[in-house]
């Protein structure tokens, strides 16, 4: 007796039913639907703009903006176009964005680093900081920071002194160098200086590698970089002239200044995201096997070489992502600056805006400057990150 | 003959030395070595220096008379005065004033809604009901028009209500979105994937302050001819769609953690893709992400006092309301100010302490 051999169903390639159908049906769907809604809402816009005289387009870029910026790295006044009061807002946002940057990776890694200190002083004090300022919103922050240096400061008449540098209600103004060639000499002086240093680093890590003899891999590299400065500016002619500010009638006169908004701009976003960082750094070095600072001190390194050589190495691979998107965040906060009149690009966007009525155009130039900021600075990370990645084969 | 060998008991060795309790703990923390002591004796001194006179400022020669003359005398500190004359602005914003209990049983009912969705004994299917019920108590006793209340238009709602009803409205809402866009950034059908990945990235790019000019000026030009949306709906879909592209790589982060063969288990026992993702991967990879979900709707609470700038008066927005148009409490804004910020901070270390302890109770099961 034999039992014929049960043949499986015959595979069909195709069907109603099957999974690559109704995966193409889902996506067909999703986007009749996605760009119905788009398209409704273009005609929407089209016809309230049309019915409510609203004109488009960019062209009022060149038509005189009418008003004036209180700070900017170039002068502006009120007949020049709109695009270039869009192209000093821009500035300043990079400056308060770059120097918040630098400042909050300094501040926010001694910070993160000193919670793992000896001293339970200073590592309550590091958690007391962090829980402080990022429980409280960073537009708060902002309007204190904005209140403490437009009430409690004196006037500008009577503007406080320390050394030659004045600080009052109209801001920080400090002594500034005035530009000569001589200058020159100097910054060509530490350009060589770094050229030299990273030579030296170079040699001394092959000399290290080489023959295990330690040498400094960073004070005398520092060292070479400001001797090398300071020969170039003694080259130049040493040039010292100084811009001493000076009390006149009404306002702090000469030198370098700083508004209040400014300062409080970036003390507010250095402080907060401050907090944030030390955070990620923390956790980045809490990530790092314990074996490894055990290992570190059955070697005999310092807690110092330990925390260097060891630990933020290994640490640098898990901070990086996170701390990218601090960086970000921080650039994306500094548009808070609207709430308290630093003219940065969404400052003077919405002013623009309130005076042309373009707002289609205007919000779309700050989604734009700030779409592009994230996406290079994230470009740069990825790169730094991936540098700084394990090197697996 | 053998010499006697008298018996010598060794010297006693000393007691162990003591690592718990307090000395032991001040001599390892705080003296260990010259660089501790040196840091502690400058740190130290500091906080000593400075810690009396802030506590002499703000409790010892503080008033809390409401009066501004008082808070002007010689030798006077904090000033709270401004608060006991103007809490009620400050916490309630423009709302009626004969009418500010509403708000206040509102935001009771509100909070207490969320201290019982955080309690592990209520974590029930009736739960829902409730939120249903006490989301339309709130709605009914802040907008009145009904059972006697009068109408109070949302144009005049503000303070911590608001921050309140933003901050819970935008985290329920957000978070089905955030799943639907996690899982659909990484679906396998290219357009949904596309869709989802612009979505994400196009608002992650922008800061939230240019999704709320573009709620509250773009959005009137959107919708067709008639037809207006309150703006604190507007402000509320805004403040939705930016926190769930946020909540999305969160979550995003999560399902990419699950392991391959869940989702293989899954599909080899004949589930359905929303059964494995529903009854498989997201329970597990919601658990993961815990901290950062919570991270992110601290984040959004203290986000919501951004609605300030497009005209919205929630906490930050009233107290400028309260202070900038009167000149005797203008001075002593900065009271004012630590005062909201008591607020903030109460509720955001209150969530980042819950946090913690949610951590724990979702990862039970990895304990052994």
């Amino acid at each position: 007796m034999s039992v014929a051999p049960r043949t499986p169903p015959a595979k069909r390639d195709w069907s109603w039913r099957s999974q690559a159908f109704r995966g193409l049906l889902y996506q067909i769907i999703a986007v009749v639907i996605i760009g119905g809604v788009a398209w409704w809402l273009a005609t929407n816009t089209a016809e309230n703009m049309r019915v409510r005289g609203i004109k488009s387009g960019f062209d009022f870029l060149t038509q005189p903006a009418g008003f004036d910026i209180g700070e900017s790295l170039s002068k502006f006044d009120s007949n020049d176009p709109y695009w270039k009061a869009f192209l000093i807002g821009v500035s300043n946002t990079l400056r308060v964005a770059i120097l918040g940057i630098i400042l909050t990776t300094i501040l926010g890694t001694l910070i993160g680093v000193g919670r793992f200190s000896r001293n339970g002083l200073v590592r309550g004090l590091c958690q007391a900081y962090v829980e402080l300022f990022r429980n409280v919103p960073v537009l708060l922050q902002l309007l204190m920071w904005y209140l403490l240096f437009t009430e409690f400061l004196p006037d500008v008449t009577e503007a406080k002194r320390i050394g030659d540098i004045y600080l009052s209600k109209g801001g920080i103004t400090f002594p500034k160098p005035i530009w000569e060639t001589g200058h020159l000499f100097g910054v060509a002086g530490l350009l060589a200086g770094c050229v030299v240093a990273w030579f030296y680093r170079r040699w001394a890590r092959s000399k290290f590698e080489a023959t295990g003899q330690v040498r400094s891999m960073f004070w005398v590299p520092v060292a070479i970089v400001f001797a090398l400065g300071v020969l170039g500016w003694l080259v130049g002619g040493a040039p010292s002239q100084f811009a001493v500010p000076a009390k006149g009638e009404f306002a702090v006169e000469g030198g370098g200044a700083l508004t209040p908004e400014f300062m409080a701009v970036l003390l507010g976003l250095t402080l907060y995201t401050a907090a944030f960082v030390a955070e990620v750094v923390r956790s980045g070095i809490s990530s790092v096997a314990r074996g490894q600072s055990e290992a570190a001190q059955a070697l005999g390194l310092s807690k110092g070489q330990e925390m260097q050589q060891v630990l933020l190495p290994q640490a640098l691979r898990v901070i990086i992502p996170p701390m990218t998107n601090q960086f970000l965040n921080l650039t994306k906060n500094s548009s808070l600056a609207v709430a308290i009149g630093y003219p940065d690009v969404v400052s003077i966007s919405n002013t623009a805006l309130n005076q042309t009525g373009r707002a289609v155009e205007c919000i779309a130039l700050i989604m734009l400057v700030y779409l592009t900021t994230s996406l290079l600075t994230s470009f740069f990370m990825n790169w730094y990150n991936a540098k700084s990645a394990i090197k697996e084969r | 003959m053998a010499e006697t060998i008298i018996f010598q008991s060794l010297p006693a060795r000393p007691a162990p030395v003591n690592t718990e309790g307090l000395v032991p703990w001040v001599k390892n923390n705080l003296f260990a070595n010259w660089q501790s002591t040196l840091t502690t004796l400058i740190v130290g001194g500091l906080l000593l220096f400075y810690i009396p006179q802030f506590i002499n400022w703000a409790v010892l020669t503080a008033t809390t008379v409401p009066n501004a003359d008082a808070c002007r005398a010689e030798g006077v500190g904090a000033c709270w005065g401004v608060i006991t004359e103007k809490y009620r602005l400050i916490i309630f914003g423009r709302y009626p004033f004969e009418e500010q209990w509403r708000p206040l049983v509102a935001t009771i009912l509100m909070v207490a809604l969320l201290v019982m969705s955080c309690t592990r004994m209520f974590w029930k299917k009736w739960l829902v009901a409730v939120w249903i019920v006490v989301l339309a108590a709130f709605f009914i006793l802040m907008y009145g028009g009904m059972f006697g209340l009068t109408e109070v238009q949302t144009d005049r709602w503000g303070g911590l209500p608001l921050t309140i009803m933003l901050a819970t409205l935008s985290i329920v809402l957000c978070f089905p979105i955030a799943i639907c866009v996690a899982l659909g950034r990484r679906s396998n059908l290219p357009a949904i994937r596309t869709f989802c990945t612009i979505y994400v990235e196009l608002i992650r790019g922008v800061p939230l302050i240019s999704v709320l000019f573009m709620a509250s000026f773009m959005f009137p030009l959107f919708m067709p001819a008639g037809v207006t949306i309150d703006v604190l709906i507007r402000v509320l879909v805004g403040v939705t769609l930016f926190a769930a592209a946020y909540m999305a790589e969160v979550i995003r982060g999560g399902l990419q953690a699950m392991p391959k063969g869940q989702a293989e288990a899954a599909a080899s026992l004949g589930l359905s893709y929303w059964q494995t993702q529903f009854k498989i991967i997201l329970p597990q990879a919601l658990a993961m992400v815990v901290p950062g979900i919570m991270n992110n709707f601290i984040g959004l609470f203290k986000d919501t006092s951004l609605v300030y700038i497009v005209s919205l008066y929630e906490l930050t927005g009233s107290l400028g309301l309260a202070l900038n148009s009167d000149a005797d409490w203008r001075p002593y804004k900065l009271e004012g100010y630590l005062f909201i910020v008591a607020i903030y901070f109460a509720f955001c270390f209150a969530m980042s302490r819950y946090s913690l302890w949610i951590e724990k109770q979702v990862n039970k099961s990895k304990l052994r």
